[in-house]
């Protein structure tokens, strides 16, 4: 399945961002969330950016006050993933121009929106910044 | 606005306010949607979506995603469909509703809301709408845009995940889509192939037939492209794709030589070209290597491999070793060696300051470990044990235990290294493990003194240490003669005066901490009991200790305390009985019973003393068949795995008696077997490993050969199965007490008319009954065997069989020569006790052999007729 979930957590742990690519119920989200922010939030900068929690691996990354966490399978290359989460924030800059917390809460449907053009049902499907925010651009025109 | 709402909700400083801005919120969306207001409606939506991220219920939601989408303007379907992805999953009945709308979108005009369609398509389609949409998909897969192209990949993904059988349908497409040009599309047609293949092995063949060579050449394209603007990554062009390229041929060389023989250029390639300065490069060079290890290799690509992962683990980057320790892993069982050179960083990587670092590197030294490098390895392990944090603790311990286990070559470099473990992080040891030590301990017997002192002297620094106060307290109580004497001393040892009053002051202090639980406490009170027994100028003292618990709100040591009171005060005979020496645990048995914990020296001491034949406590309920078949001591452990009846057999006899060597017996059909299982008259026969002077050393007291009920159960089953004379089956009988066994002085006068057993024309057989003084229900019999006939007898045997609930022992005849017409005679003791006293009568089965005239005779007979009250 690739990726199973990605989630943006500012530094008190509150969700900014949530999808997810298997089911799960509004109950387990929160356990998850709650457990897997604890862990990485504590952990300092020289540490490894990769997790193992239960049967999979979160990989994550802090950029200012946000943290981006995937969980992917055991079988995921990490590195891979690593980039990725770089790959989103920097198309999410240049799209929003200096993206920061705020304008990922209040334009909530427009990230989304790019992440669905980059992954689709656990696996990536564009990596071109030019290709992922095309359709994003003409809506905006079009609104 | 939802800004509104945002601002109002990140305003909240409490959870309980939030909680009421929600409320209202959802209740205002409420009120709007009954109202069917249309232009609030995505507005609305857009609110729920923040709301549901929160946390909150938002399923009154659904229907307004679903009028969304079937509305006609591209900003309302959008928001529409992304609300159904968020809000709804597969298993929500509504989504069927959309499956007409999904199937009206999929042939609209307009491509993005094909895209549209097919993105909510491919995130939570179910199965019946997977089966009902995959002829729109496949239309979908040639279409002209490589973007709906590229979706419509993915979404097949899900749909032959979802449906297997639709898989076939998607192969050829699939394979012209390796062809393509665009990234995208090649991104999402490679992981398509990749998802094929898992589904269907006809797949996977197709493609390994027809694709491998495409996609060597499309991944040499794409190493080898100029710079491109739009994938270009720290200088790497797409390094998605590398990956997910290297991740297909993975999947297509994995057991397929021909296939694996054409990646080999491409991989070499990869493996040297790329730049692993930057993340991207050692991402691409990661996903390399783990291709190069999957496929069939003949060994130049796997150097290579393996060089690369030692660079990844000398790198500084905390991210970089993780994965590299994470692929070492998976090498070793390739490669052995190779990794072994890695060994000193990846030992350095054990005391890395990072959990998950620490944790990898911990497992994959577990698997390095051989006969050659161990000793240095623990001992380096054990160092860090003493600087490691606690949540590492308990899997370093675990490690270490197991690890000491497999290897330990000689005995007393596992109890030193044990020791050590004990000392520094006892608490963590789980309990198979400090037994499996006692069992160790037990069968080292020339260890025993030092490992005593070594126990005591450890003891003194570390009394935290739980599991160590227990291994302690039990070798302080079995062996504190040795202790106080400086027994067994080996010339690596410092000497070290321990008095009795010491040794008893240790026990004493396991017993008055506070933070000693049940399990030690009950330990030192049986220990005291012994130490009772072996200083016995102590044993006020040591009474007054055990009286001090008779009040002792737990029932287990109340018991305890009261009922080693009654023994010292009214029994001392008993004492020295009760708490001979453990005999020897039967380590062979006990690694196969690990499940089944060892009760050693715990146990709850049954009633009145006199019950006890046995000189060890027996333990309460389930483990009696489990401790009475470890007391096999004198058959070194090796010979027990014969066969399992022997073992049993074996099993049976205790301490006095050195069993004919177990070593021999394995079930050979043969009267030899017979004959060195009876060898009477032989103290110490054949025996490999173990001597039987150390188990003799090591009893000290007056002992009776105590046998117990269910071996002899066991045992006398088999021989009343094992009849006819005719064919030589062992007839497995006897359990003999032979030996040294100083038997119980047969005083009590004759109470009993001799009988004569057993007479025909050329032998007698009479025997004489006393009673043992104290048990009503053993009786001593002496056999006299009488020569009738004229021809000398030689190699006399004489074998005995008794029923269940009989236990029989036998002592070493006269002589084995019968010399004619009764002109002498051999006698032989027996003794047997009924368990079934006064109920049943004794009866016995007799085999003679001997050899006359230079041929071999053999009698049998059972006899019955033993006086009643015996």
């Amino acid at each position: 399945m690739g990726i199973r979930f990605i989630l943006m957590v500012n530094k008190q742990g509150q969700t900014r961002l949530a999808q997810y690519y298997e089911w799960l119920t509004l109950e387990e989200r929160r356990a998850l969330e709650g457990e897997i922010v604890r862990k990485c939030l504590a952990r300092n900068e020289q540490q490894c950016s990769f997790v193992e929690h239960r049967n999979y691996k979160i990989v994550y990354r802090r950029y200012a006050s946000l943290f981006f966490l995937v969980g992917v399978d055991n079988d995921e290359n990490e590195l891979a993933i690593l980039e990725f989460i770089h790959l989103l924030v920097e198309t999410m800059d240049r799209h929003f121009g200096n993206v920061c917390e705020l304008d990922i809460m209040f334009h909530l449907e427009k990230a989304h929106f790019m992440l669905e053009e980059m992954v689709m049902n656990g696996s990536i499907v564009e990596t071109s910044k030019a290709n992922i925010l095309s359709p994003i651009q003409l809506m905006d025109k079009a609104s | 606005m939802i800004g509104d709402m945002i601002r109002a909700i990140r305003a909240c400083k409490t959870a309980a306010e939030e909680r009421a801005v929600v409320r209202k919120e959802c209740a205002a969306i409420r009120a709007s949607i009954n109202e069917d207001d249309q232009d609030y409606r995505h507005r609305n939506l857009a609110k729920l979506m923040f709301i549901q991220m929160l946390g909150y219920p938002t399923h009154f939601g659904q229907m307004e995603c679903l009028k969304l989408i079937a509305s006609a303007g591209f900003p309302e379907k959008r928001i529409g469909y992304l609300g159904l992805m968020l809000l709804l999953d597969e298993r929500q009945e509504v989504l069927m509703l959309v499956t007409n709308s999904l199937k009206q979108d999929l042939n609209h005009s307009n491509q993005y809301i094909v895209g549209l369609a097919l993105c909510a398509l491919g995130n939570i389609c179910s199965a019946e709408m997977a089966r009902d949409l995959a002829p729109e998909v496949e239309r979908l897969l040639q279409f002209r845009d490589p973007n709906i192209r590229k979706k419509a990949a993915l979404c097949s993904i899900r749909i032959i995940k979802k449906v297997p059988a639709l898989a076939e349908n998607f192969i050829n497409c699939a394979a012209s889509l390796l062809k393509e040009k665009h990234h995208g599309v090649l991104i999402t047609g490679v992981q398509l192939c990749a998802d094929l293949c898992k589904v269907s092995s006809e797949a996977l063949e197709y493609f390994r037939k027809k694709c491998t060579e495409g996609l060597v050449r499309t991944l040499r394209d794409i190493v080898n492209s100029p710079y491109s603007p739009e994938y270009d990554i720290s200088g790497i062009t797409d390094p998605y794709l590398h990956i997910r390229l290297l991740k297909l041929l993975r999947i297509l060389g994995q057991g397929d030589a021909d296939a694996s023989d054409r990646m080999t250029d491409i991989l070499a390639q990869v493996a040297t070209k790329t730049e692993s300065n930057k993340n991207a490069g050692n991402a691409i060079l990661y996903e390399c290597v783990e291709t190069i290890m999957s496929i069939e290799d003949d060994g130049g690509l796997r150097v290579l491999a393996i060089n690369i992962l030692g660079k990844f683990l000398s790198n500084r980057d905390n991210n970089i070793r993780y994965v590299a320790l994470n692929m070492l892993m998976r090498a070793t069982t390739l490669d052995a060696q190779a990794v072994q050179r890695h060994r000193a960083t990846i030992l350095d990587c054990v005391k890395d300051s990072d959990a998950s670092i620490r944790k990898r590197a911990l497992d994959l030294l577990y698997l390095l470990v051989n006969d050659n490098n161990v000793k240095p390895l623990i001992k380096e392990l054990i160092e860090y044990l003493e600087v490691s944090d606690q949540e590492f603790k308990g899997d370093l311990t675990a490690k270490i235990c197991s690890l000491v286990e497999k290897f330990s070559s000689e005995k007393i470099w596992y109890i030193d290294q044990m020791l050590k473990v004990l000392s520094e992080a006892g608490n963590f040891v789980k309990d198979e493990v400090w037994h499996a030590l006692i069992v160790v301990i037990s069968n080292a017997s020339d260890l025993h003194g030092y490992t005593v002192r070594a126990l005591y002297r450890a003891f003194l620094t570390s009394t935290e240490q739980e599991t160590l106060v227990r291994v302690a307290v039990w070798c302080i109580g079995e062996y504190g003669d040795m202790l106080v004497n400086n027994v067994g001393m080996l010339d690596i040892e410092d000497p070290i005066t321990v008095t009795e009053c010491d040794a008893v002051d240790a026990v004493e202090v396991a017993i008055k901490r506070h933070t000693s639980d049940l399990t030690t406490k009950a330990m030192a009170l049986i220990a005291l009991l012994k130490l009772s027994s072996r200083f016995p100028s102590y044993s006020e003292r040591i009474k007054d200790i055990i009286v001090q618990n008779k009040g002792n709100v737990v029932l287990e040591l109340q018991q305890r305390s009261i009922e080693f009171n009654r023994i010292l005060q009214k029994h001392p005979k008993f004492r020295s009985a009760l708490v001979e020496r453990m005999p020897v645990l039967d380590e062979a048995t006990f690694s196969g019973r690990r499940a089944g914990s060892l009760p050693t020296a715990i146990s709850t001491s049954s009633g009145a003393p006199s019950n006890l034949p046995n000189g060890i406590a027996k333990p309460a309920t389930a483990p009696i068949p489990d401790l009475l078949d470890l007391s096999s001591d004198d058959v070194p452990a090796p010979s027990s795995s014969g066969g399992d009846f022997l073992q049993d057999l074996l099993g049976v006899d205790l301490s006095p008696t050195p069993a004919p060597s177990g070593a021999d017996m394995p079930p050979k059909a043969s009267t030899d077997v017979l004959l060195d299982l009876l060898s009477i008259g032989m103290p110490l026969p054949v025996q490999t490993g173990l001597s039987a002077s150390d188990i003799l050393s090591s009893s000290q007291d007056d002992k009776a050969p105590f046998v117990n009920f269910n071996g002899l159960a066991s045992l006398s089953s088999l021989s009343a199965n094992a009849t006819s004379p005719a064919n030589a089956a062992p007839m497995m009988d006897l359990l003999d007490g032979r030996g040294p066994g100083p038997q119980k002085s047969e005083e009590n006068g004759q109470a009993y008319p001799s009988l004569v057993a057993y007479e025909s024309s050329s032998l007698r057989v009479m025997f004489n009954f006393s009673k043992q003084r104290g048990s009503p229900q053993t009786t001593l019999i002496q056999a006299t065997f009488t020569n009738l006939s004229s021809n000398v007898y030689n190699d006399f045997l004489f074998q005995a069989a008794v029923p269940k609930f009989l236990q029989l022992h036998l002592d070493p005849a006269s002589s084995n020569t019968l010399p004619a017409s009764g002109d002498g005679s051999i006698t032989q003791n027996l003794k047997v006790t009924n368990s079934q006293h006064g109920k049943k009568s004794l009866v016995m089965r007799v085999r003679i052999a001997y050899k006359t005239n230079n041929k071999d005779v053999l009698e049998e007979r059972q006899i019955n007729n033993f006086p009643q009250n015996l």
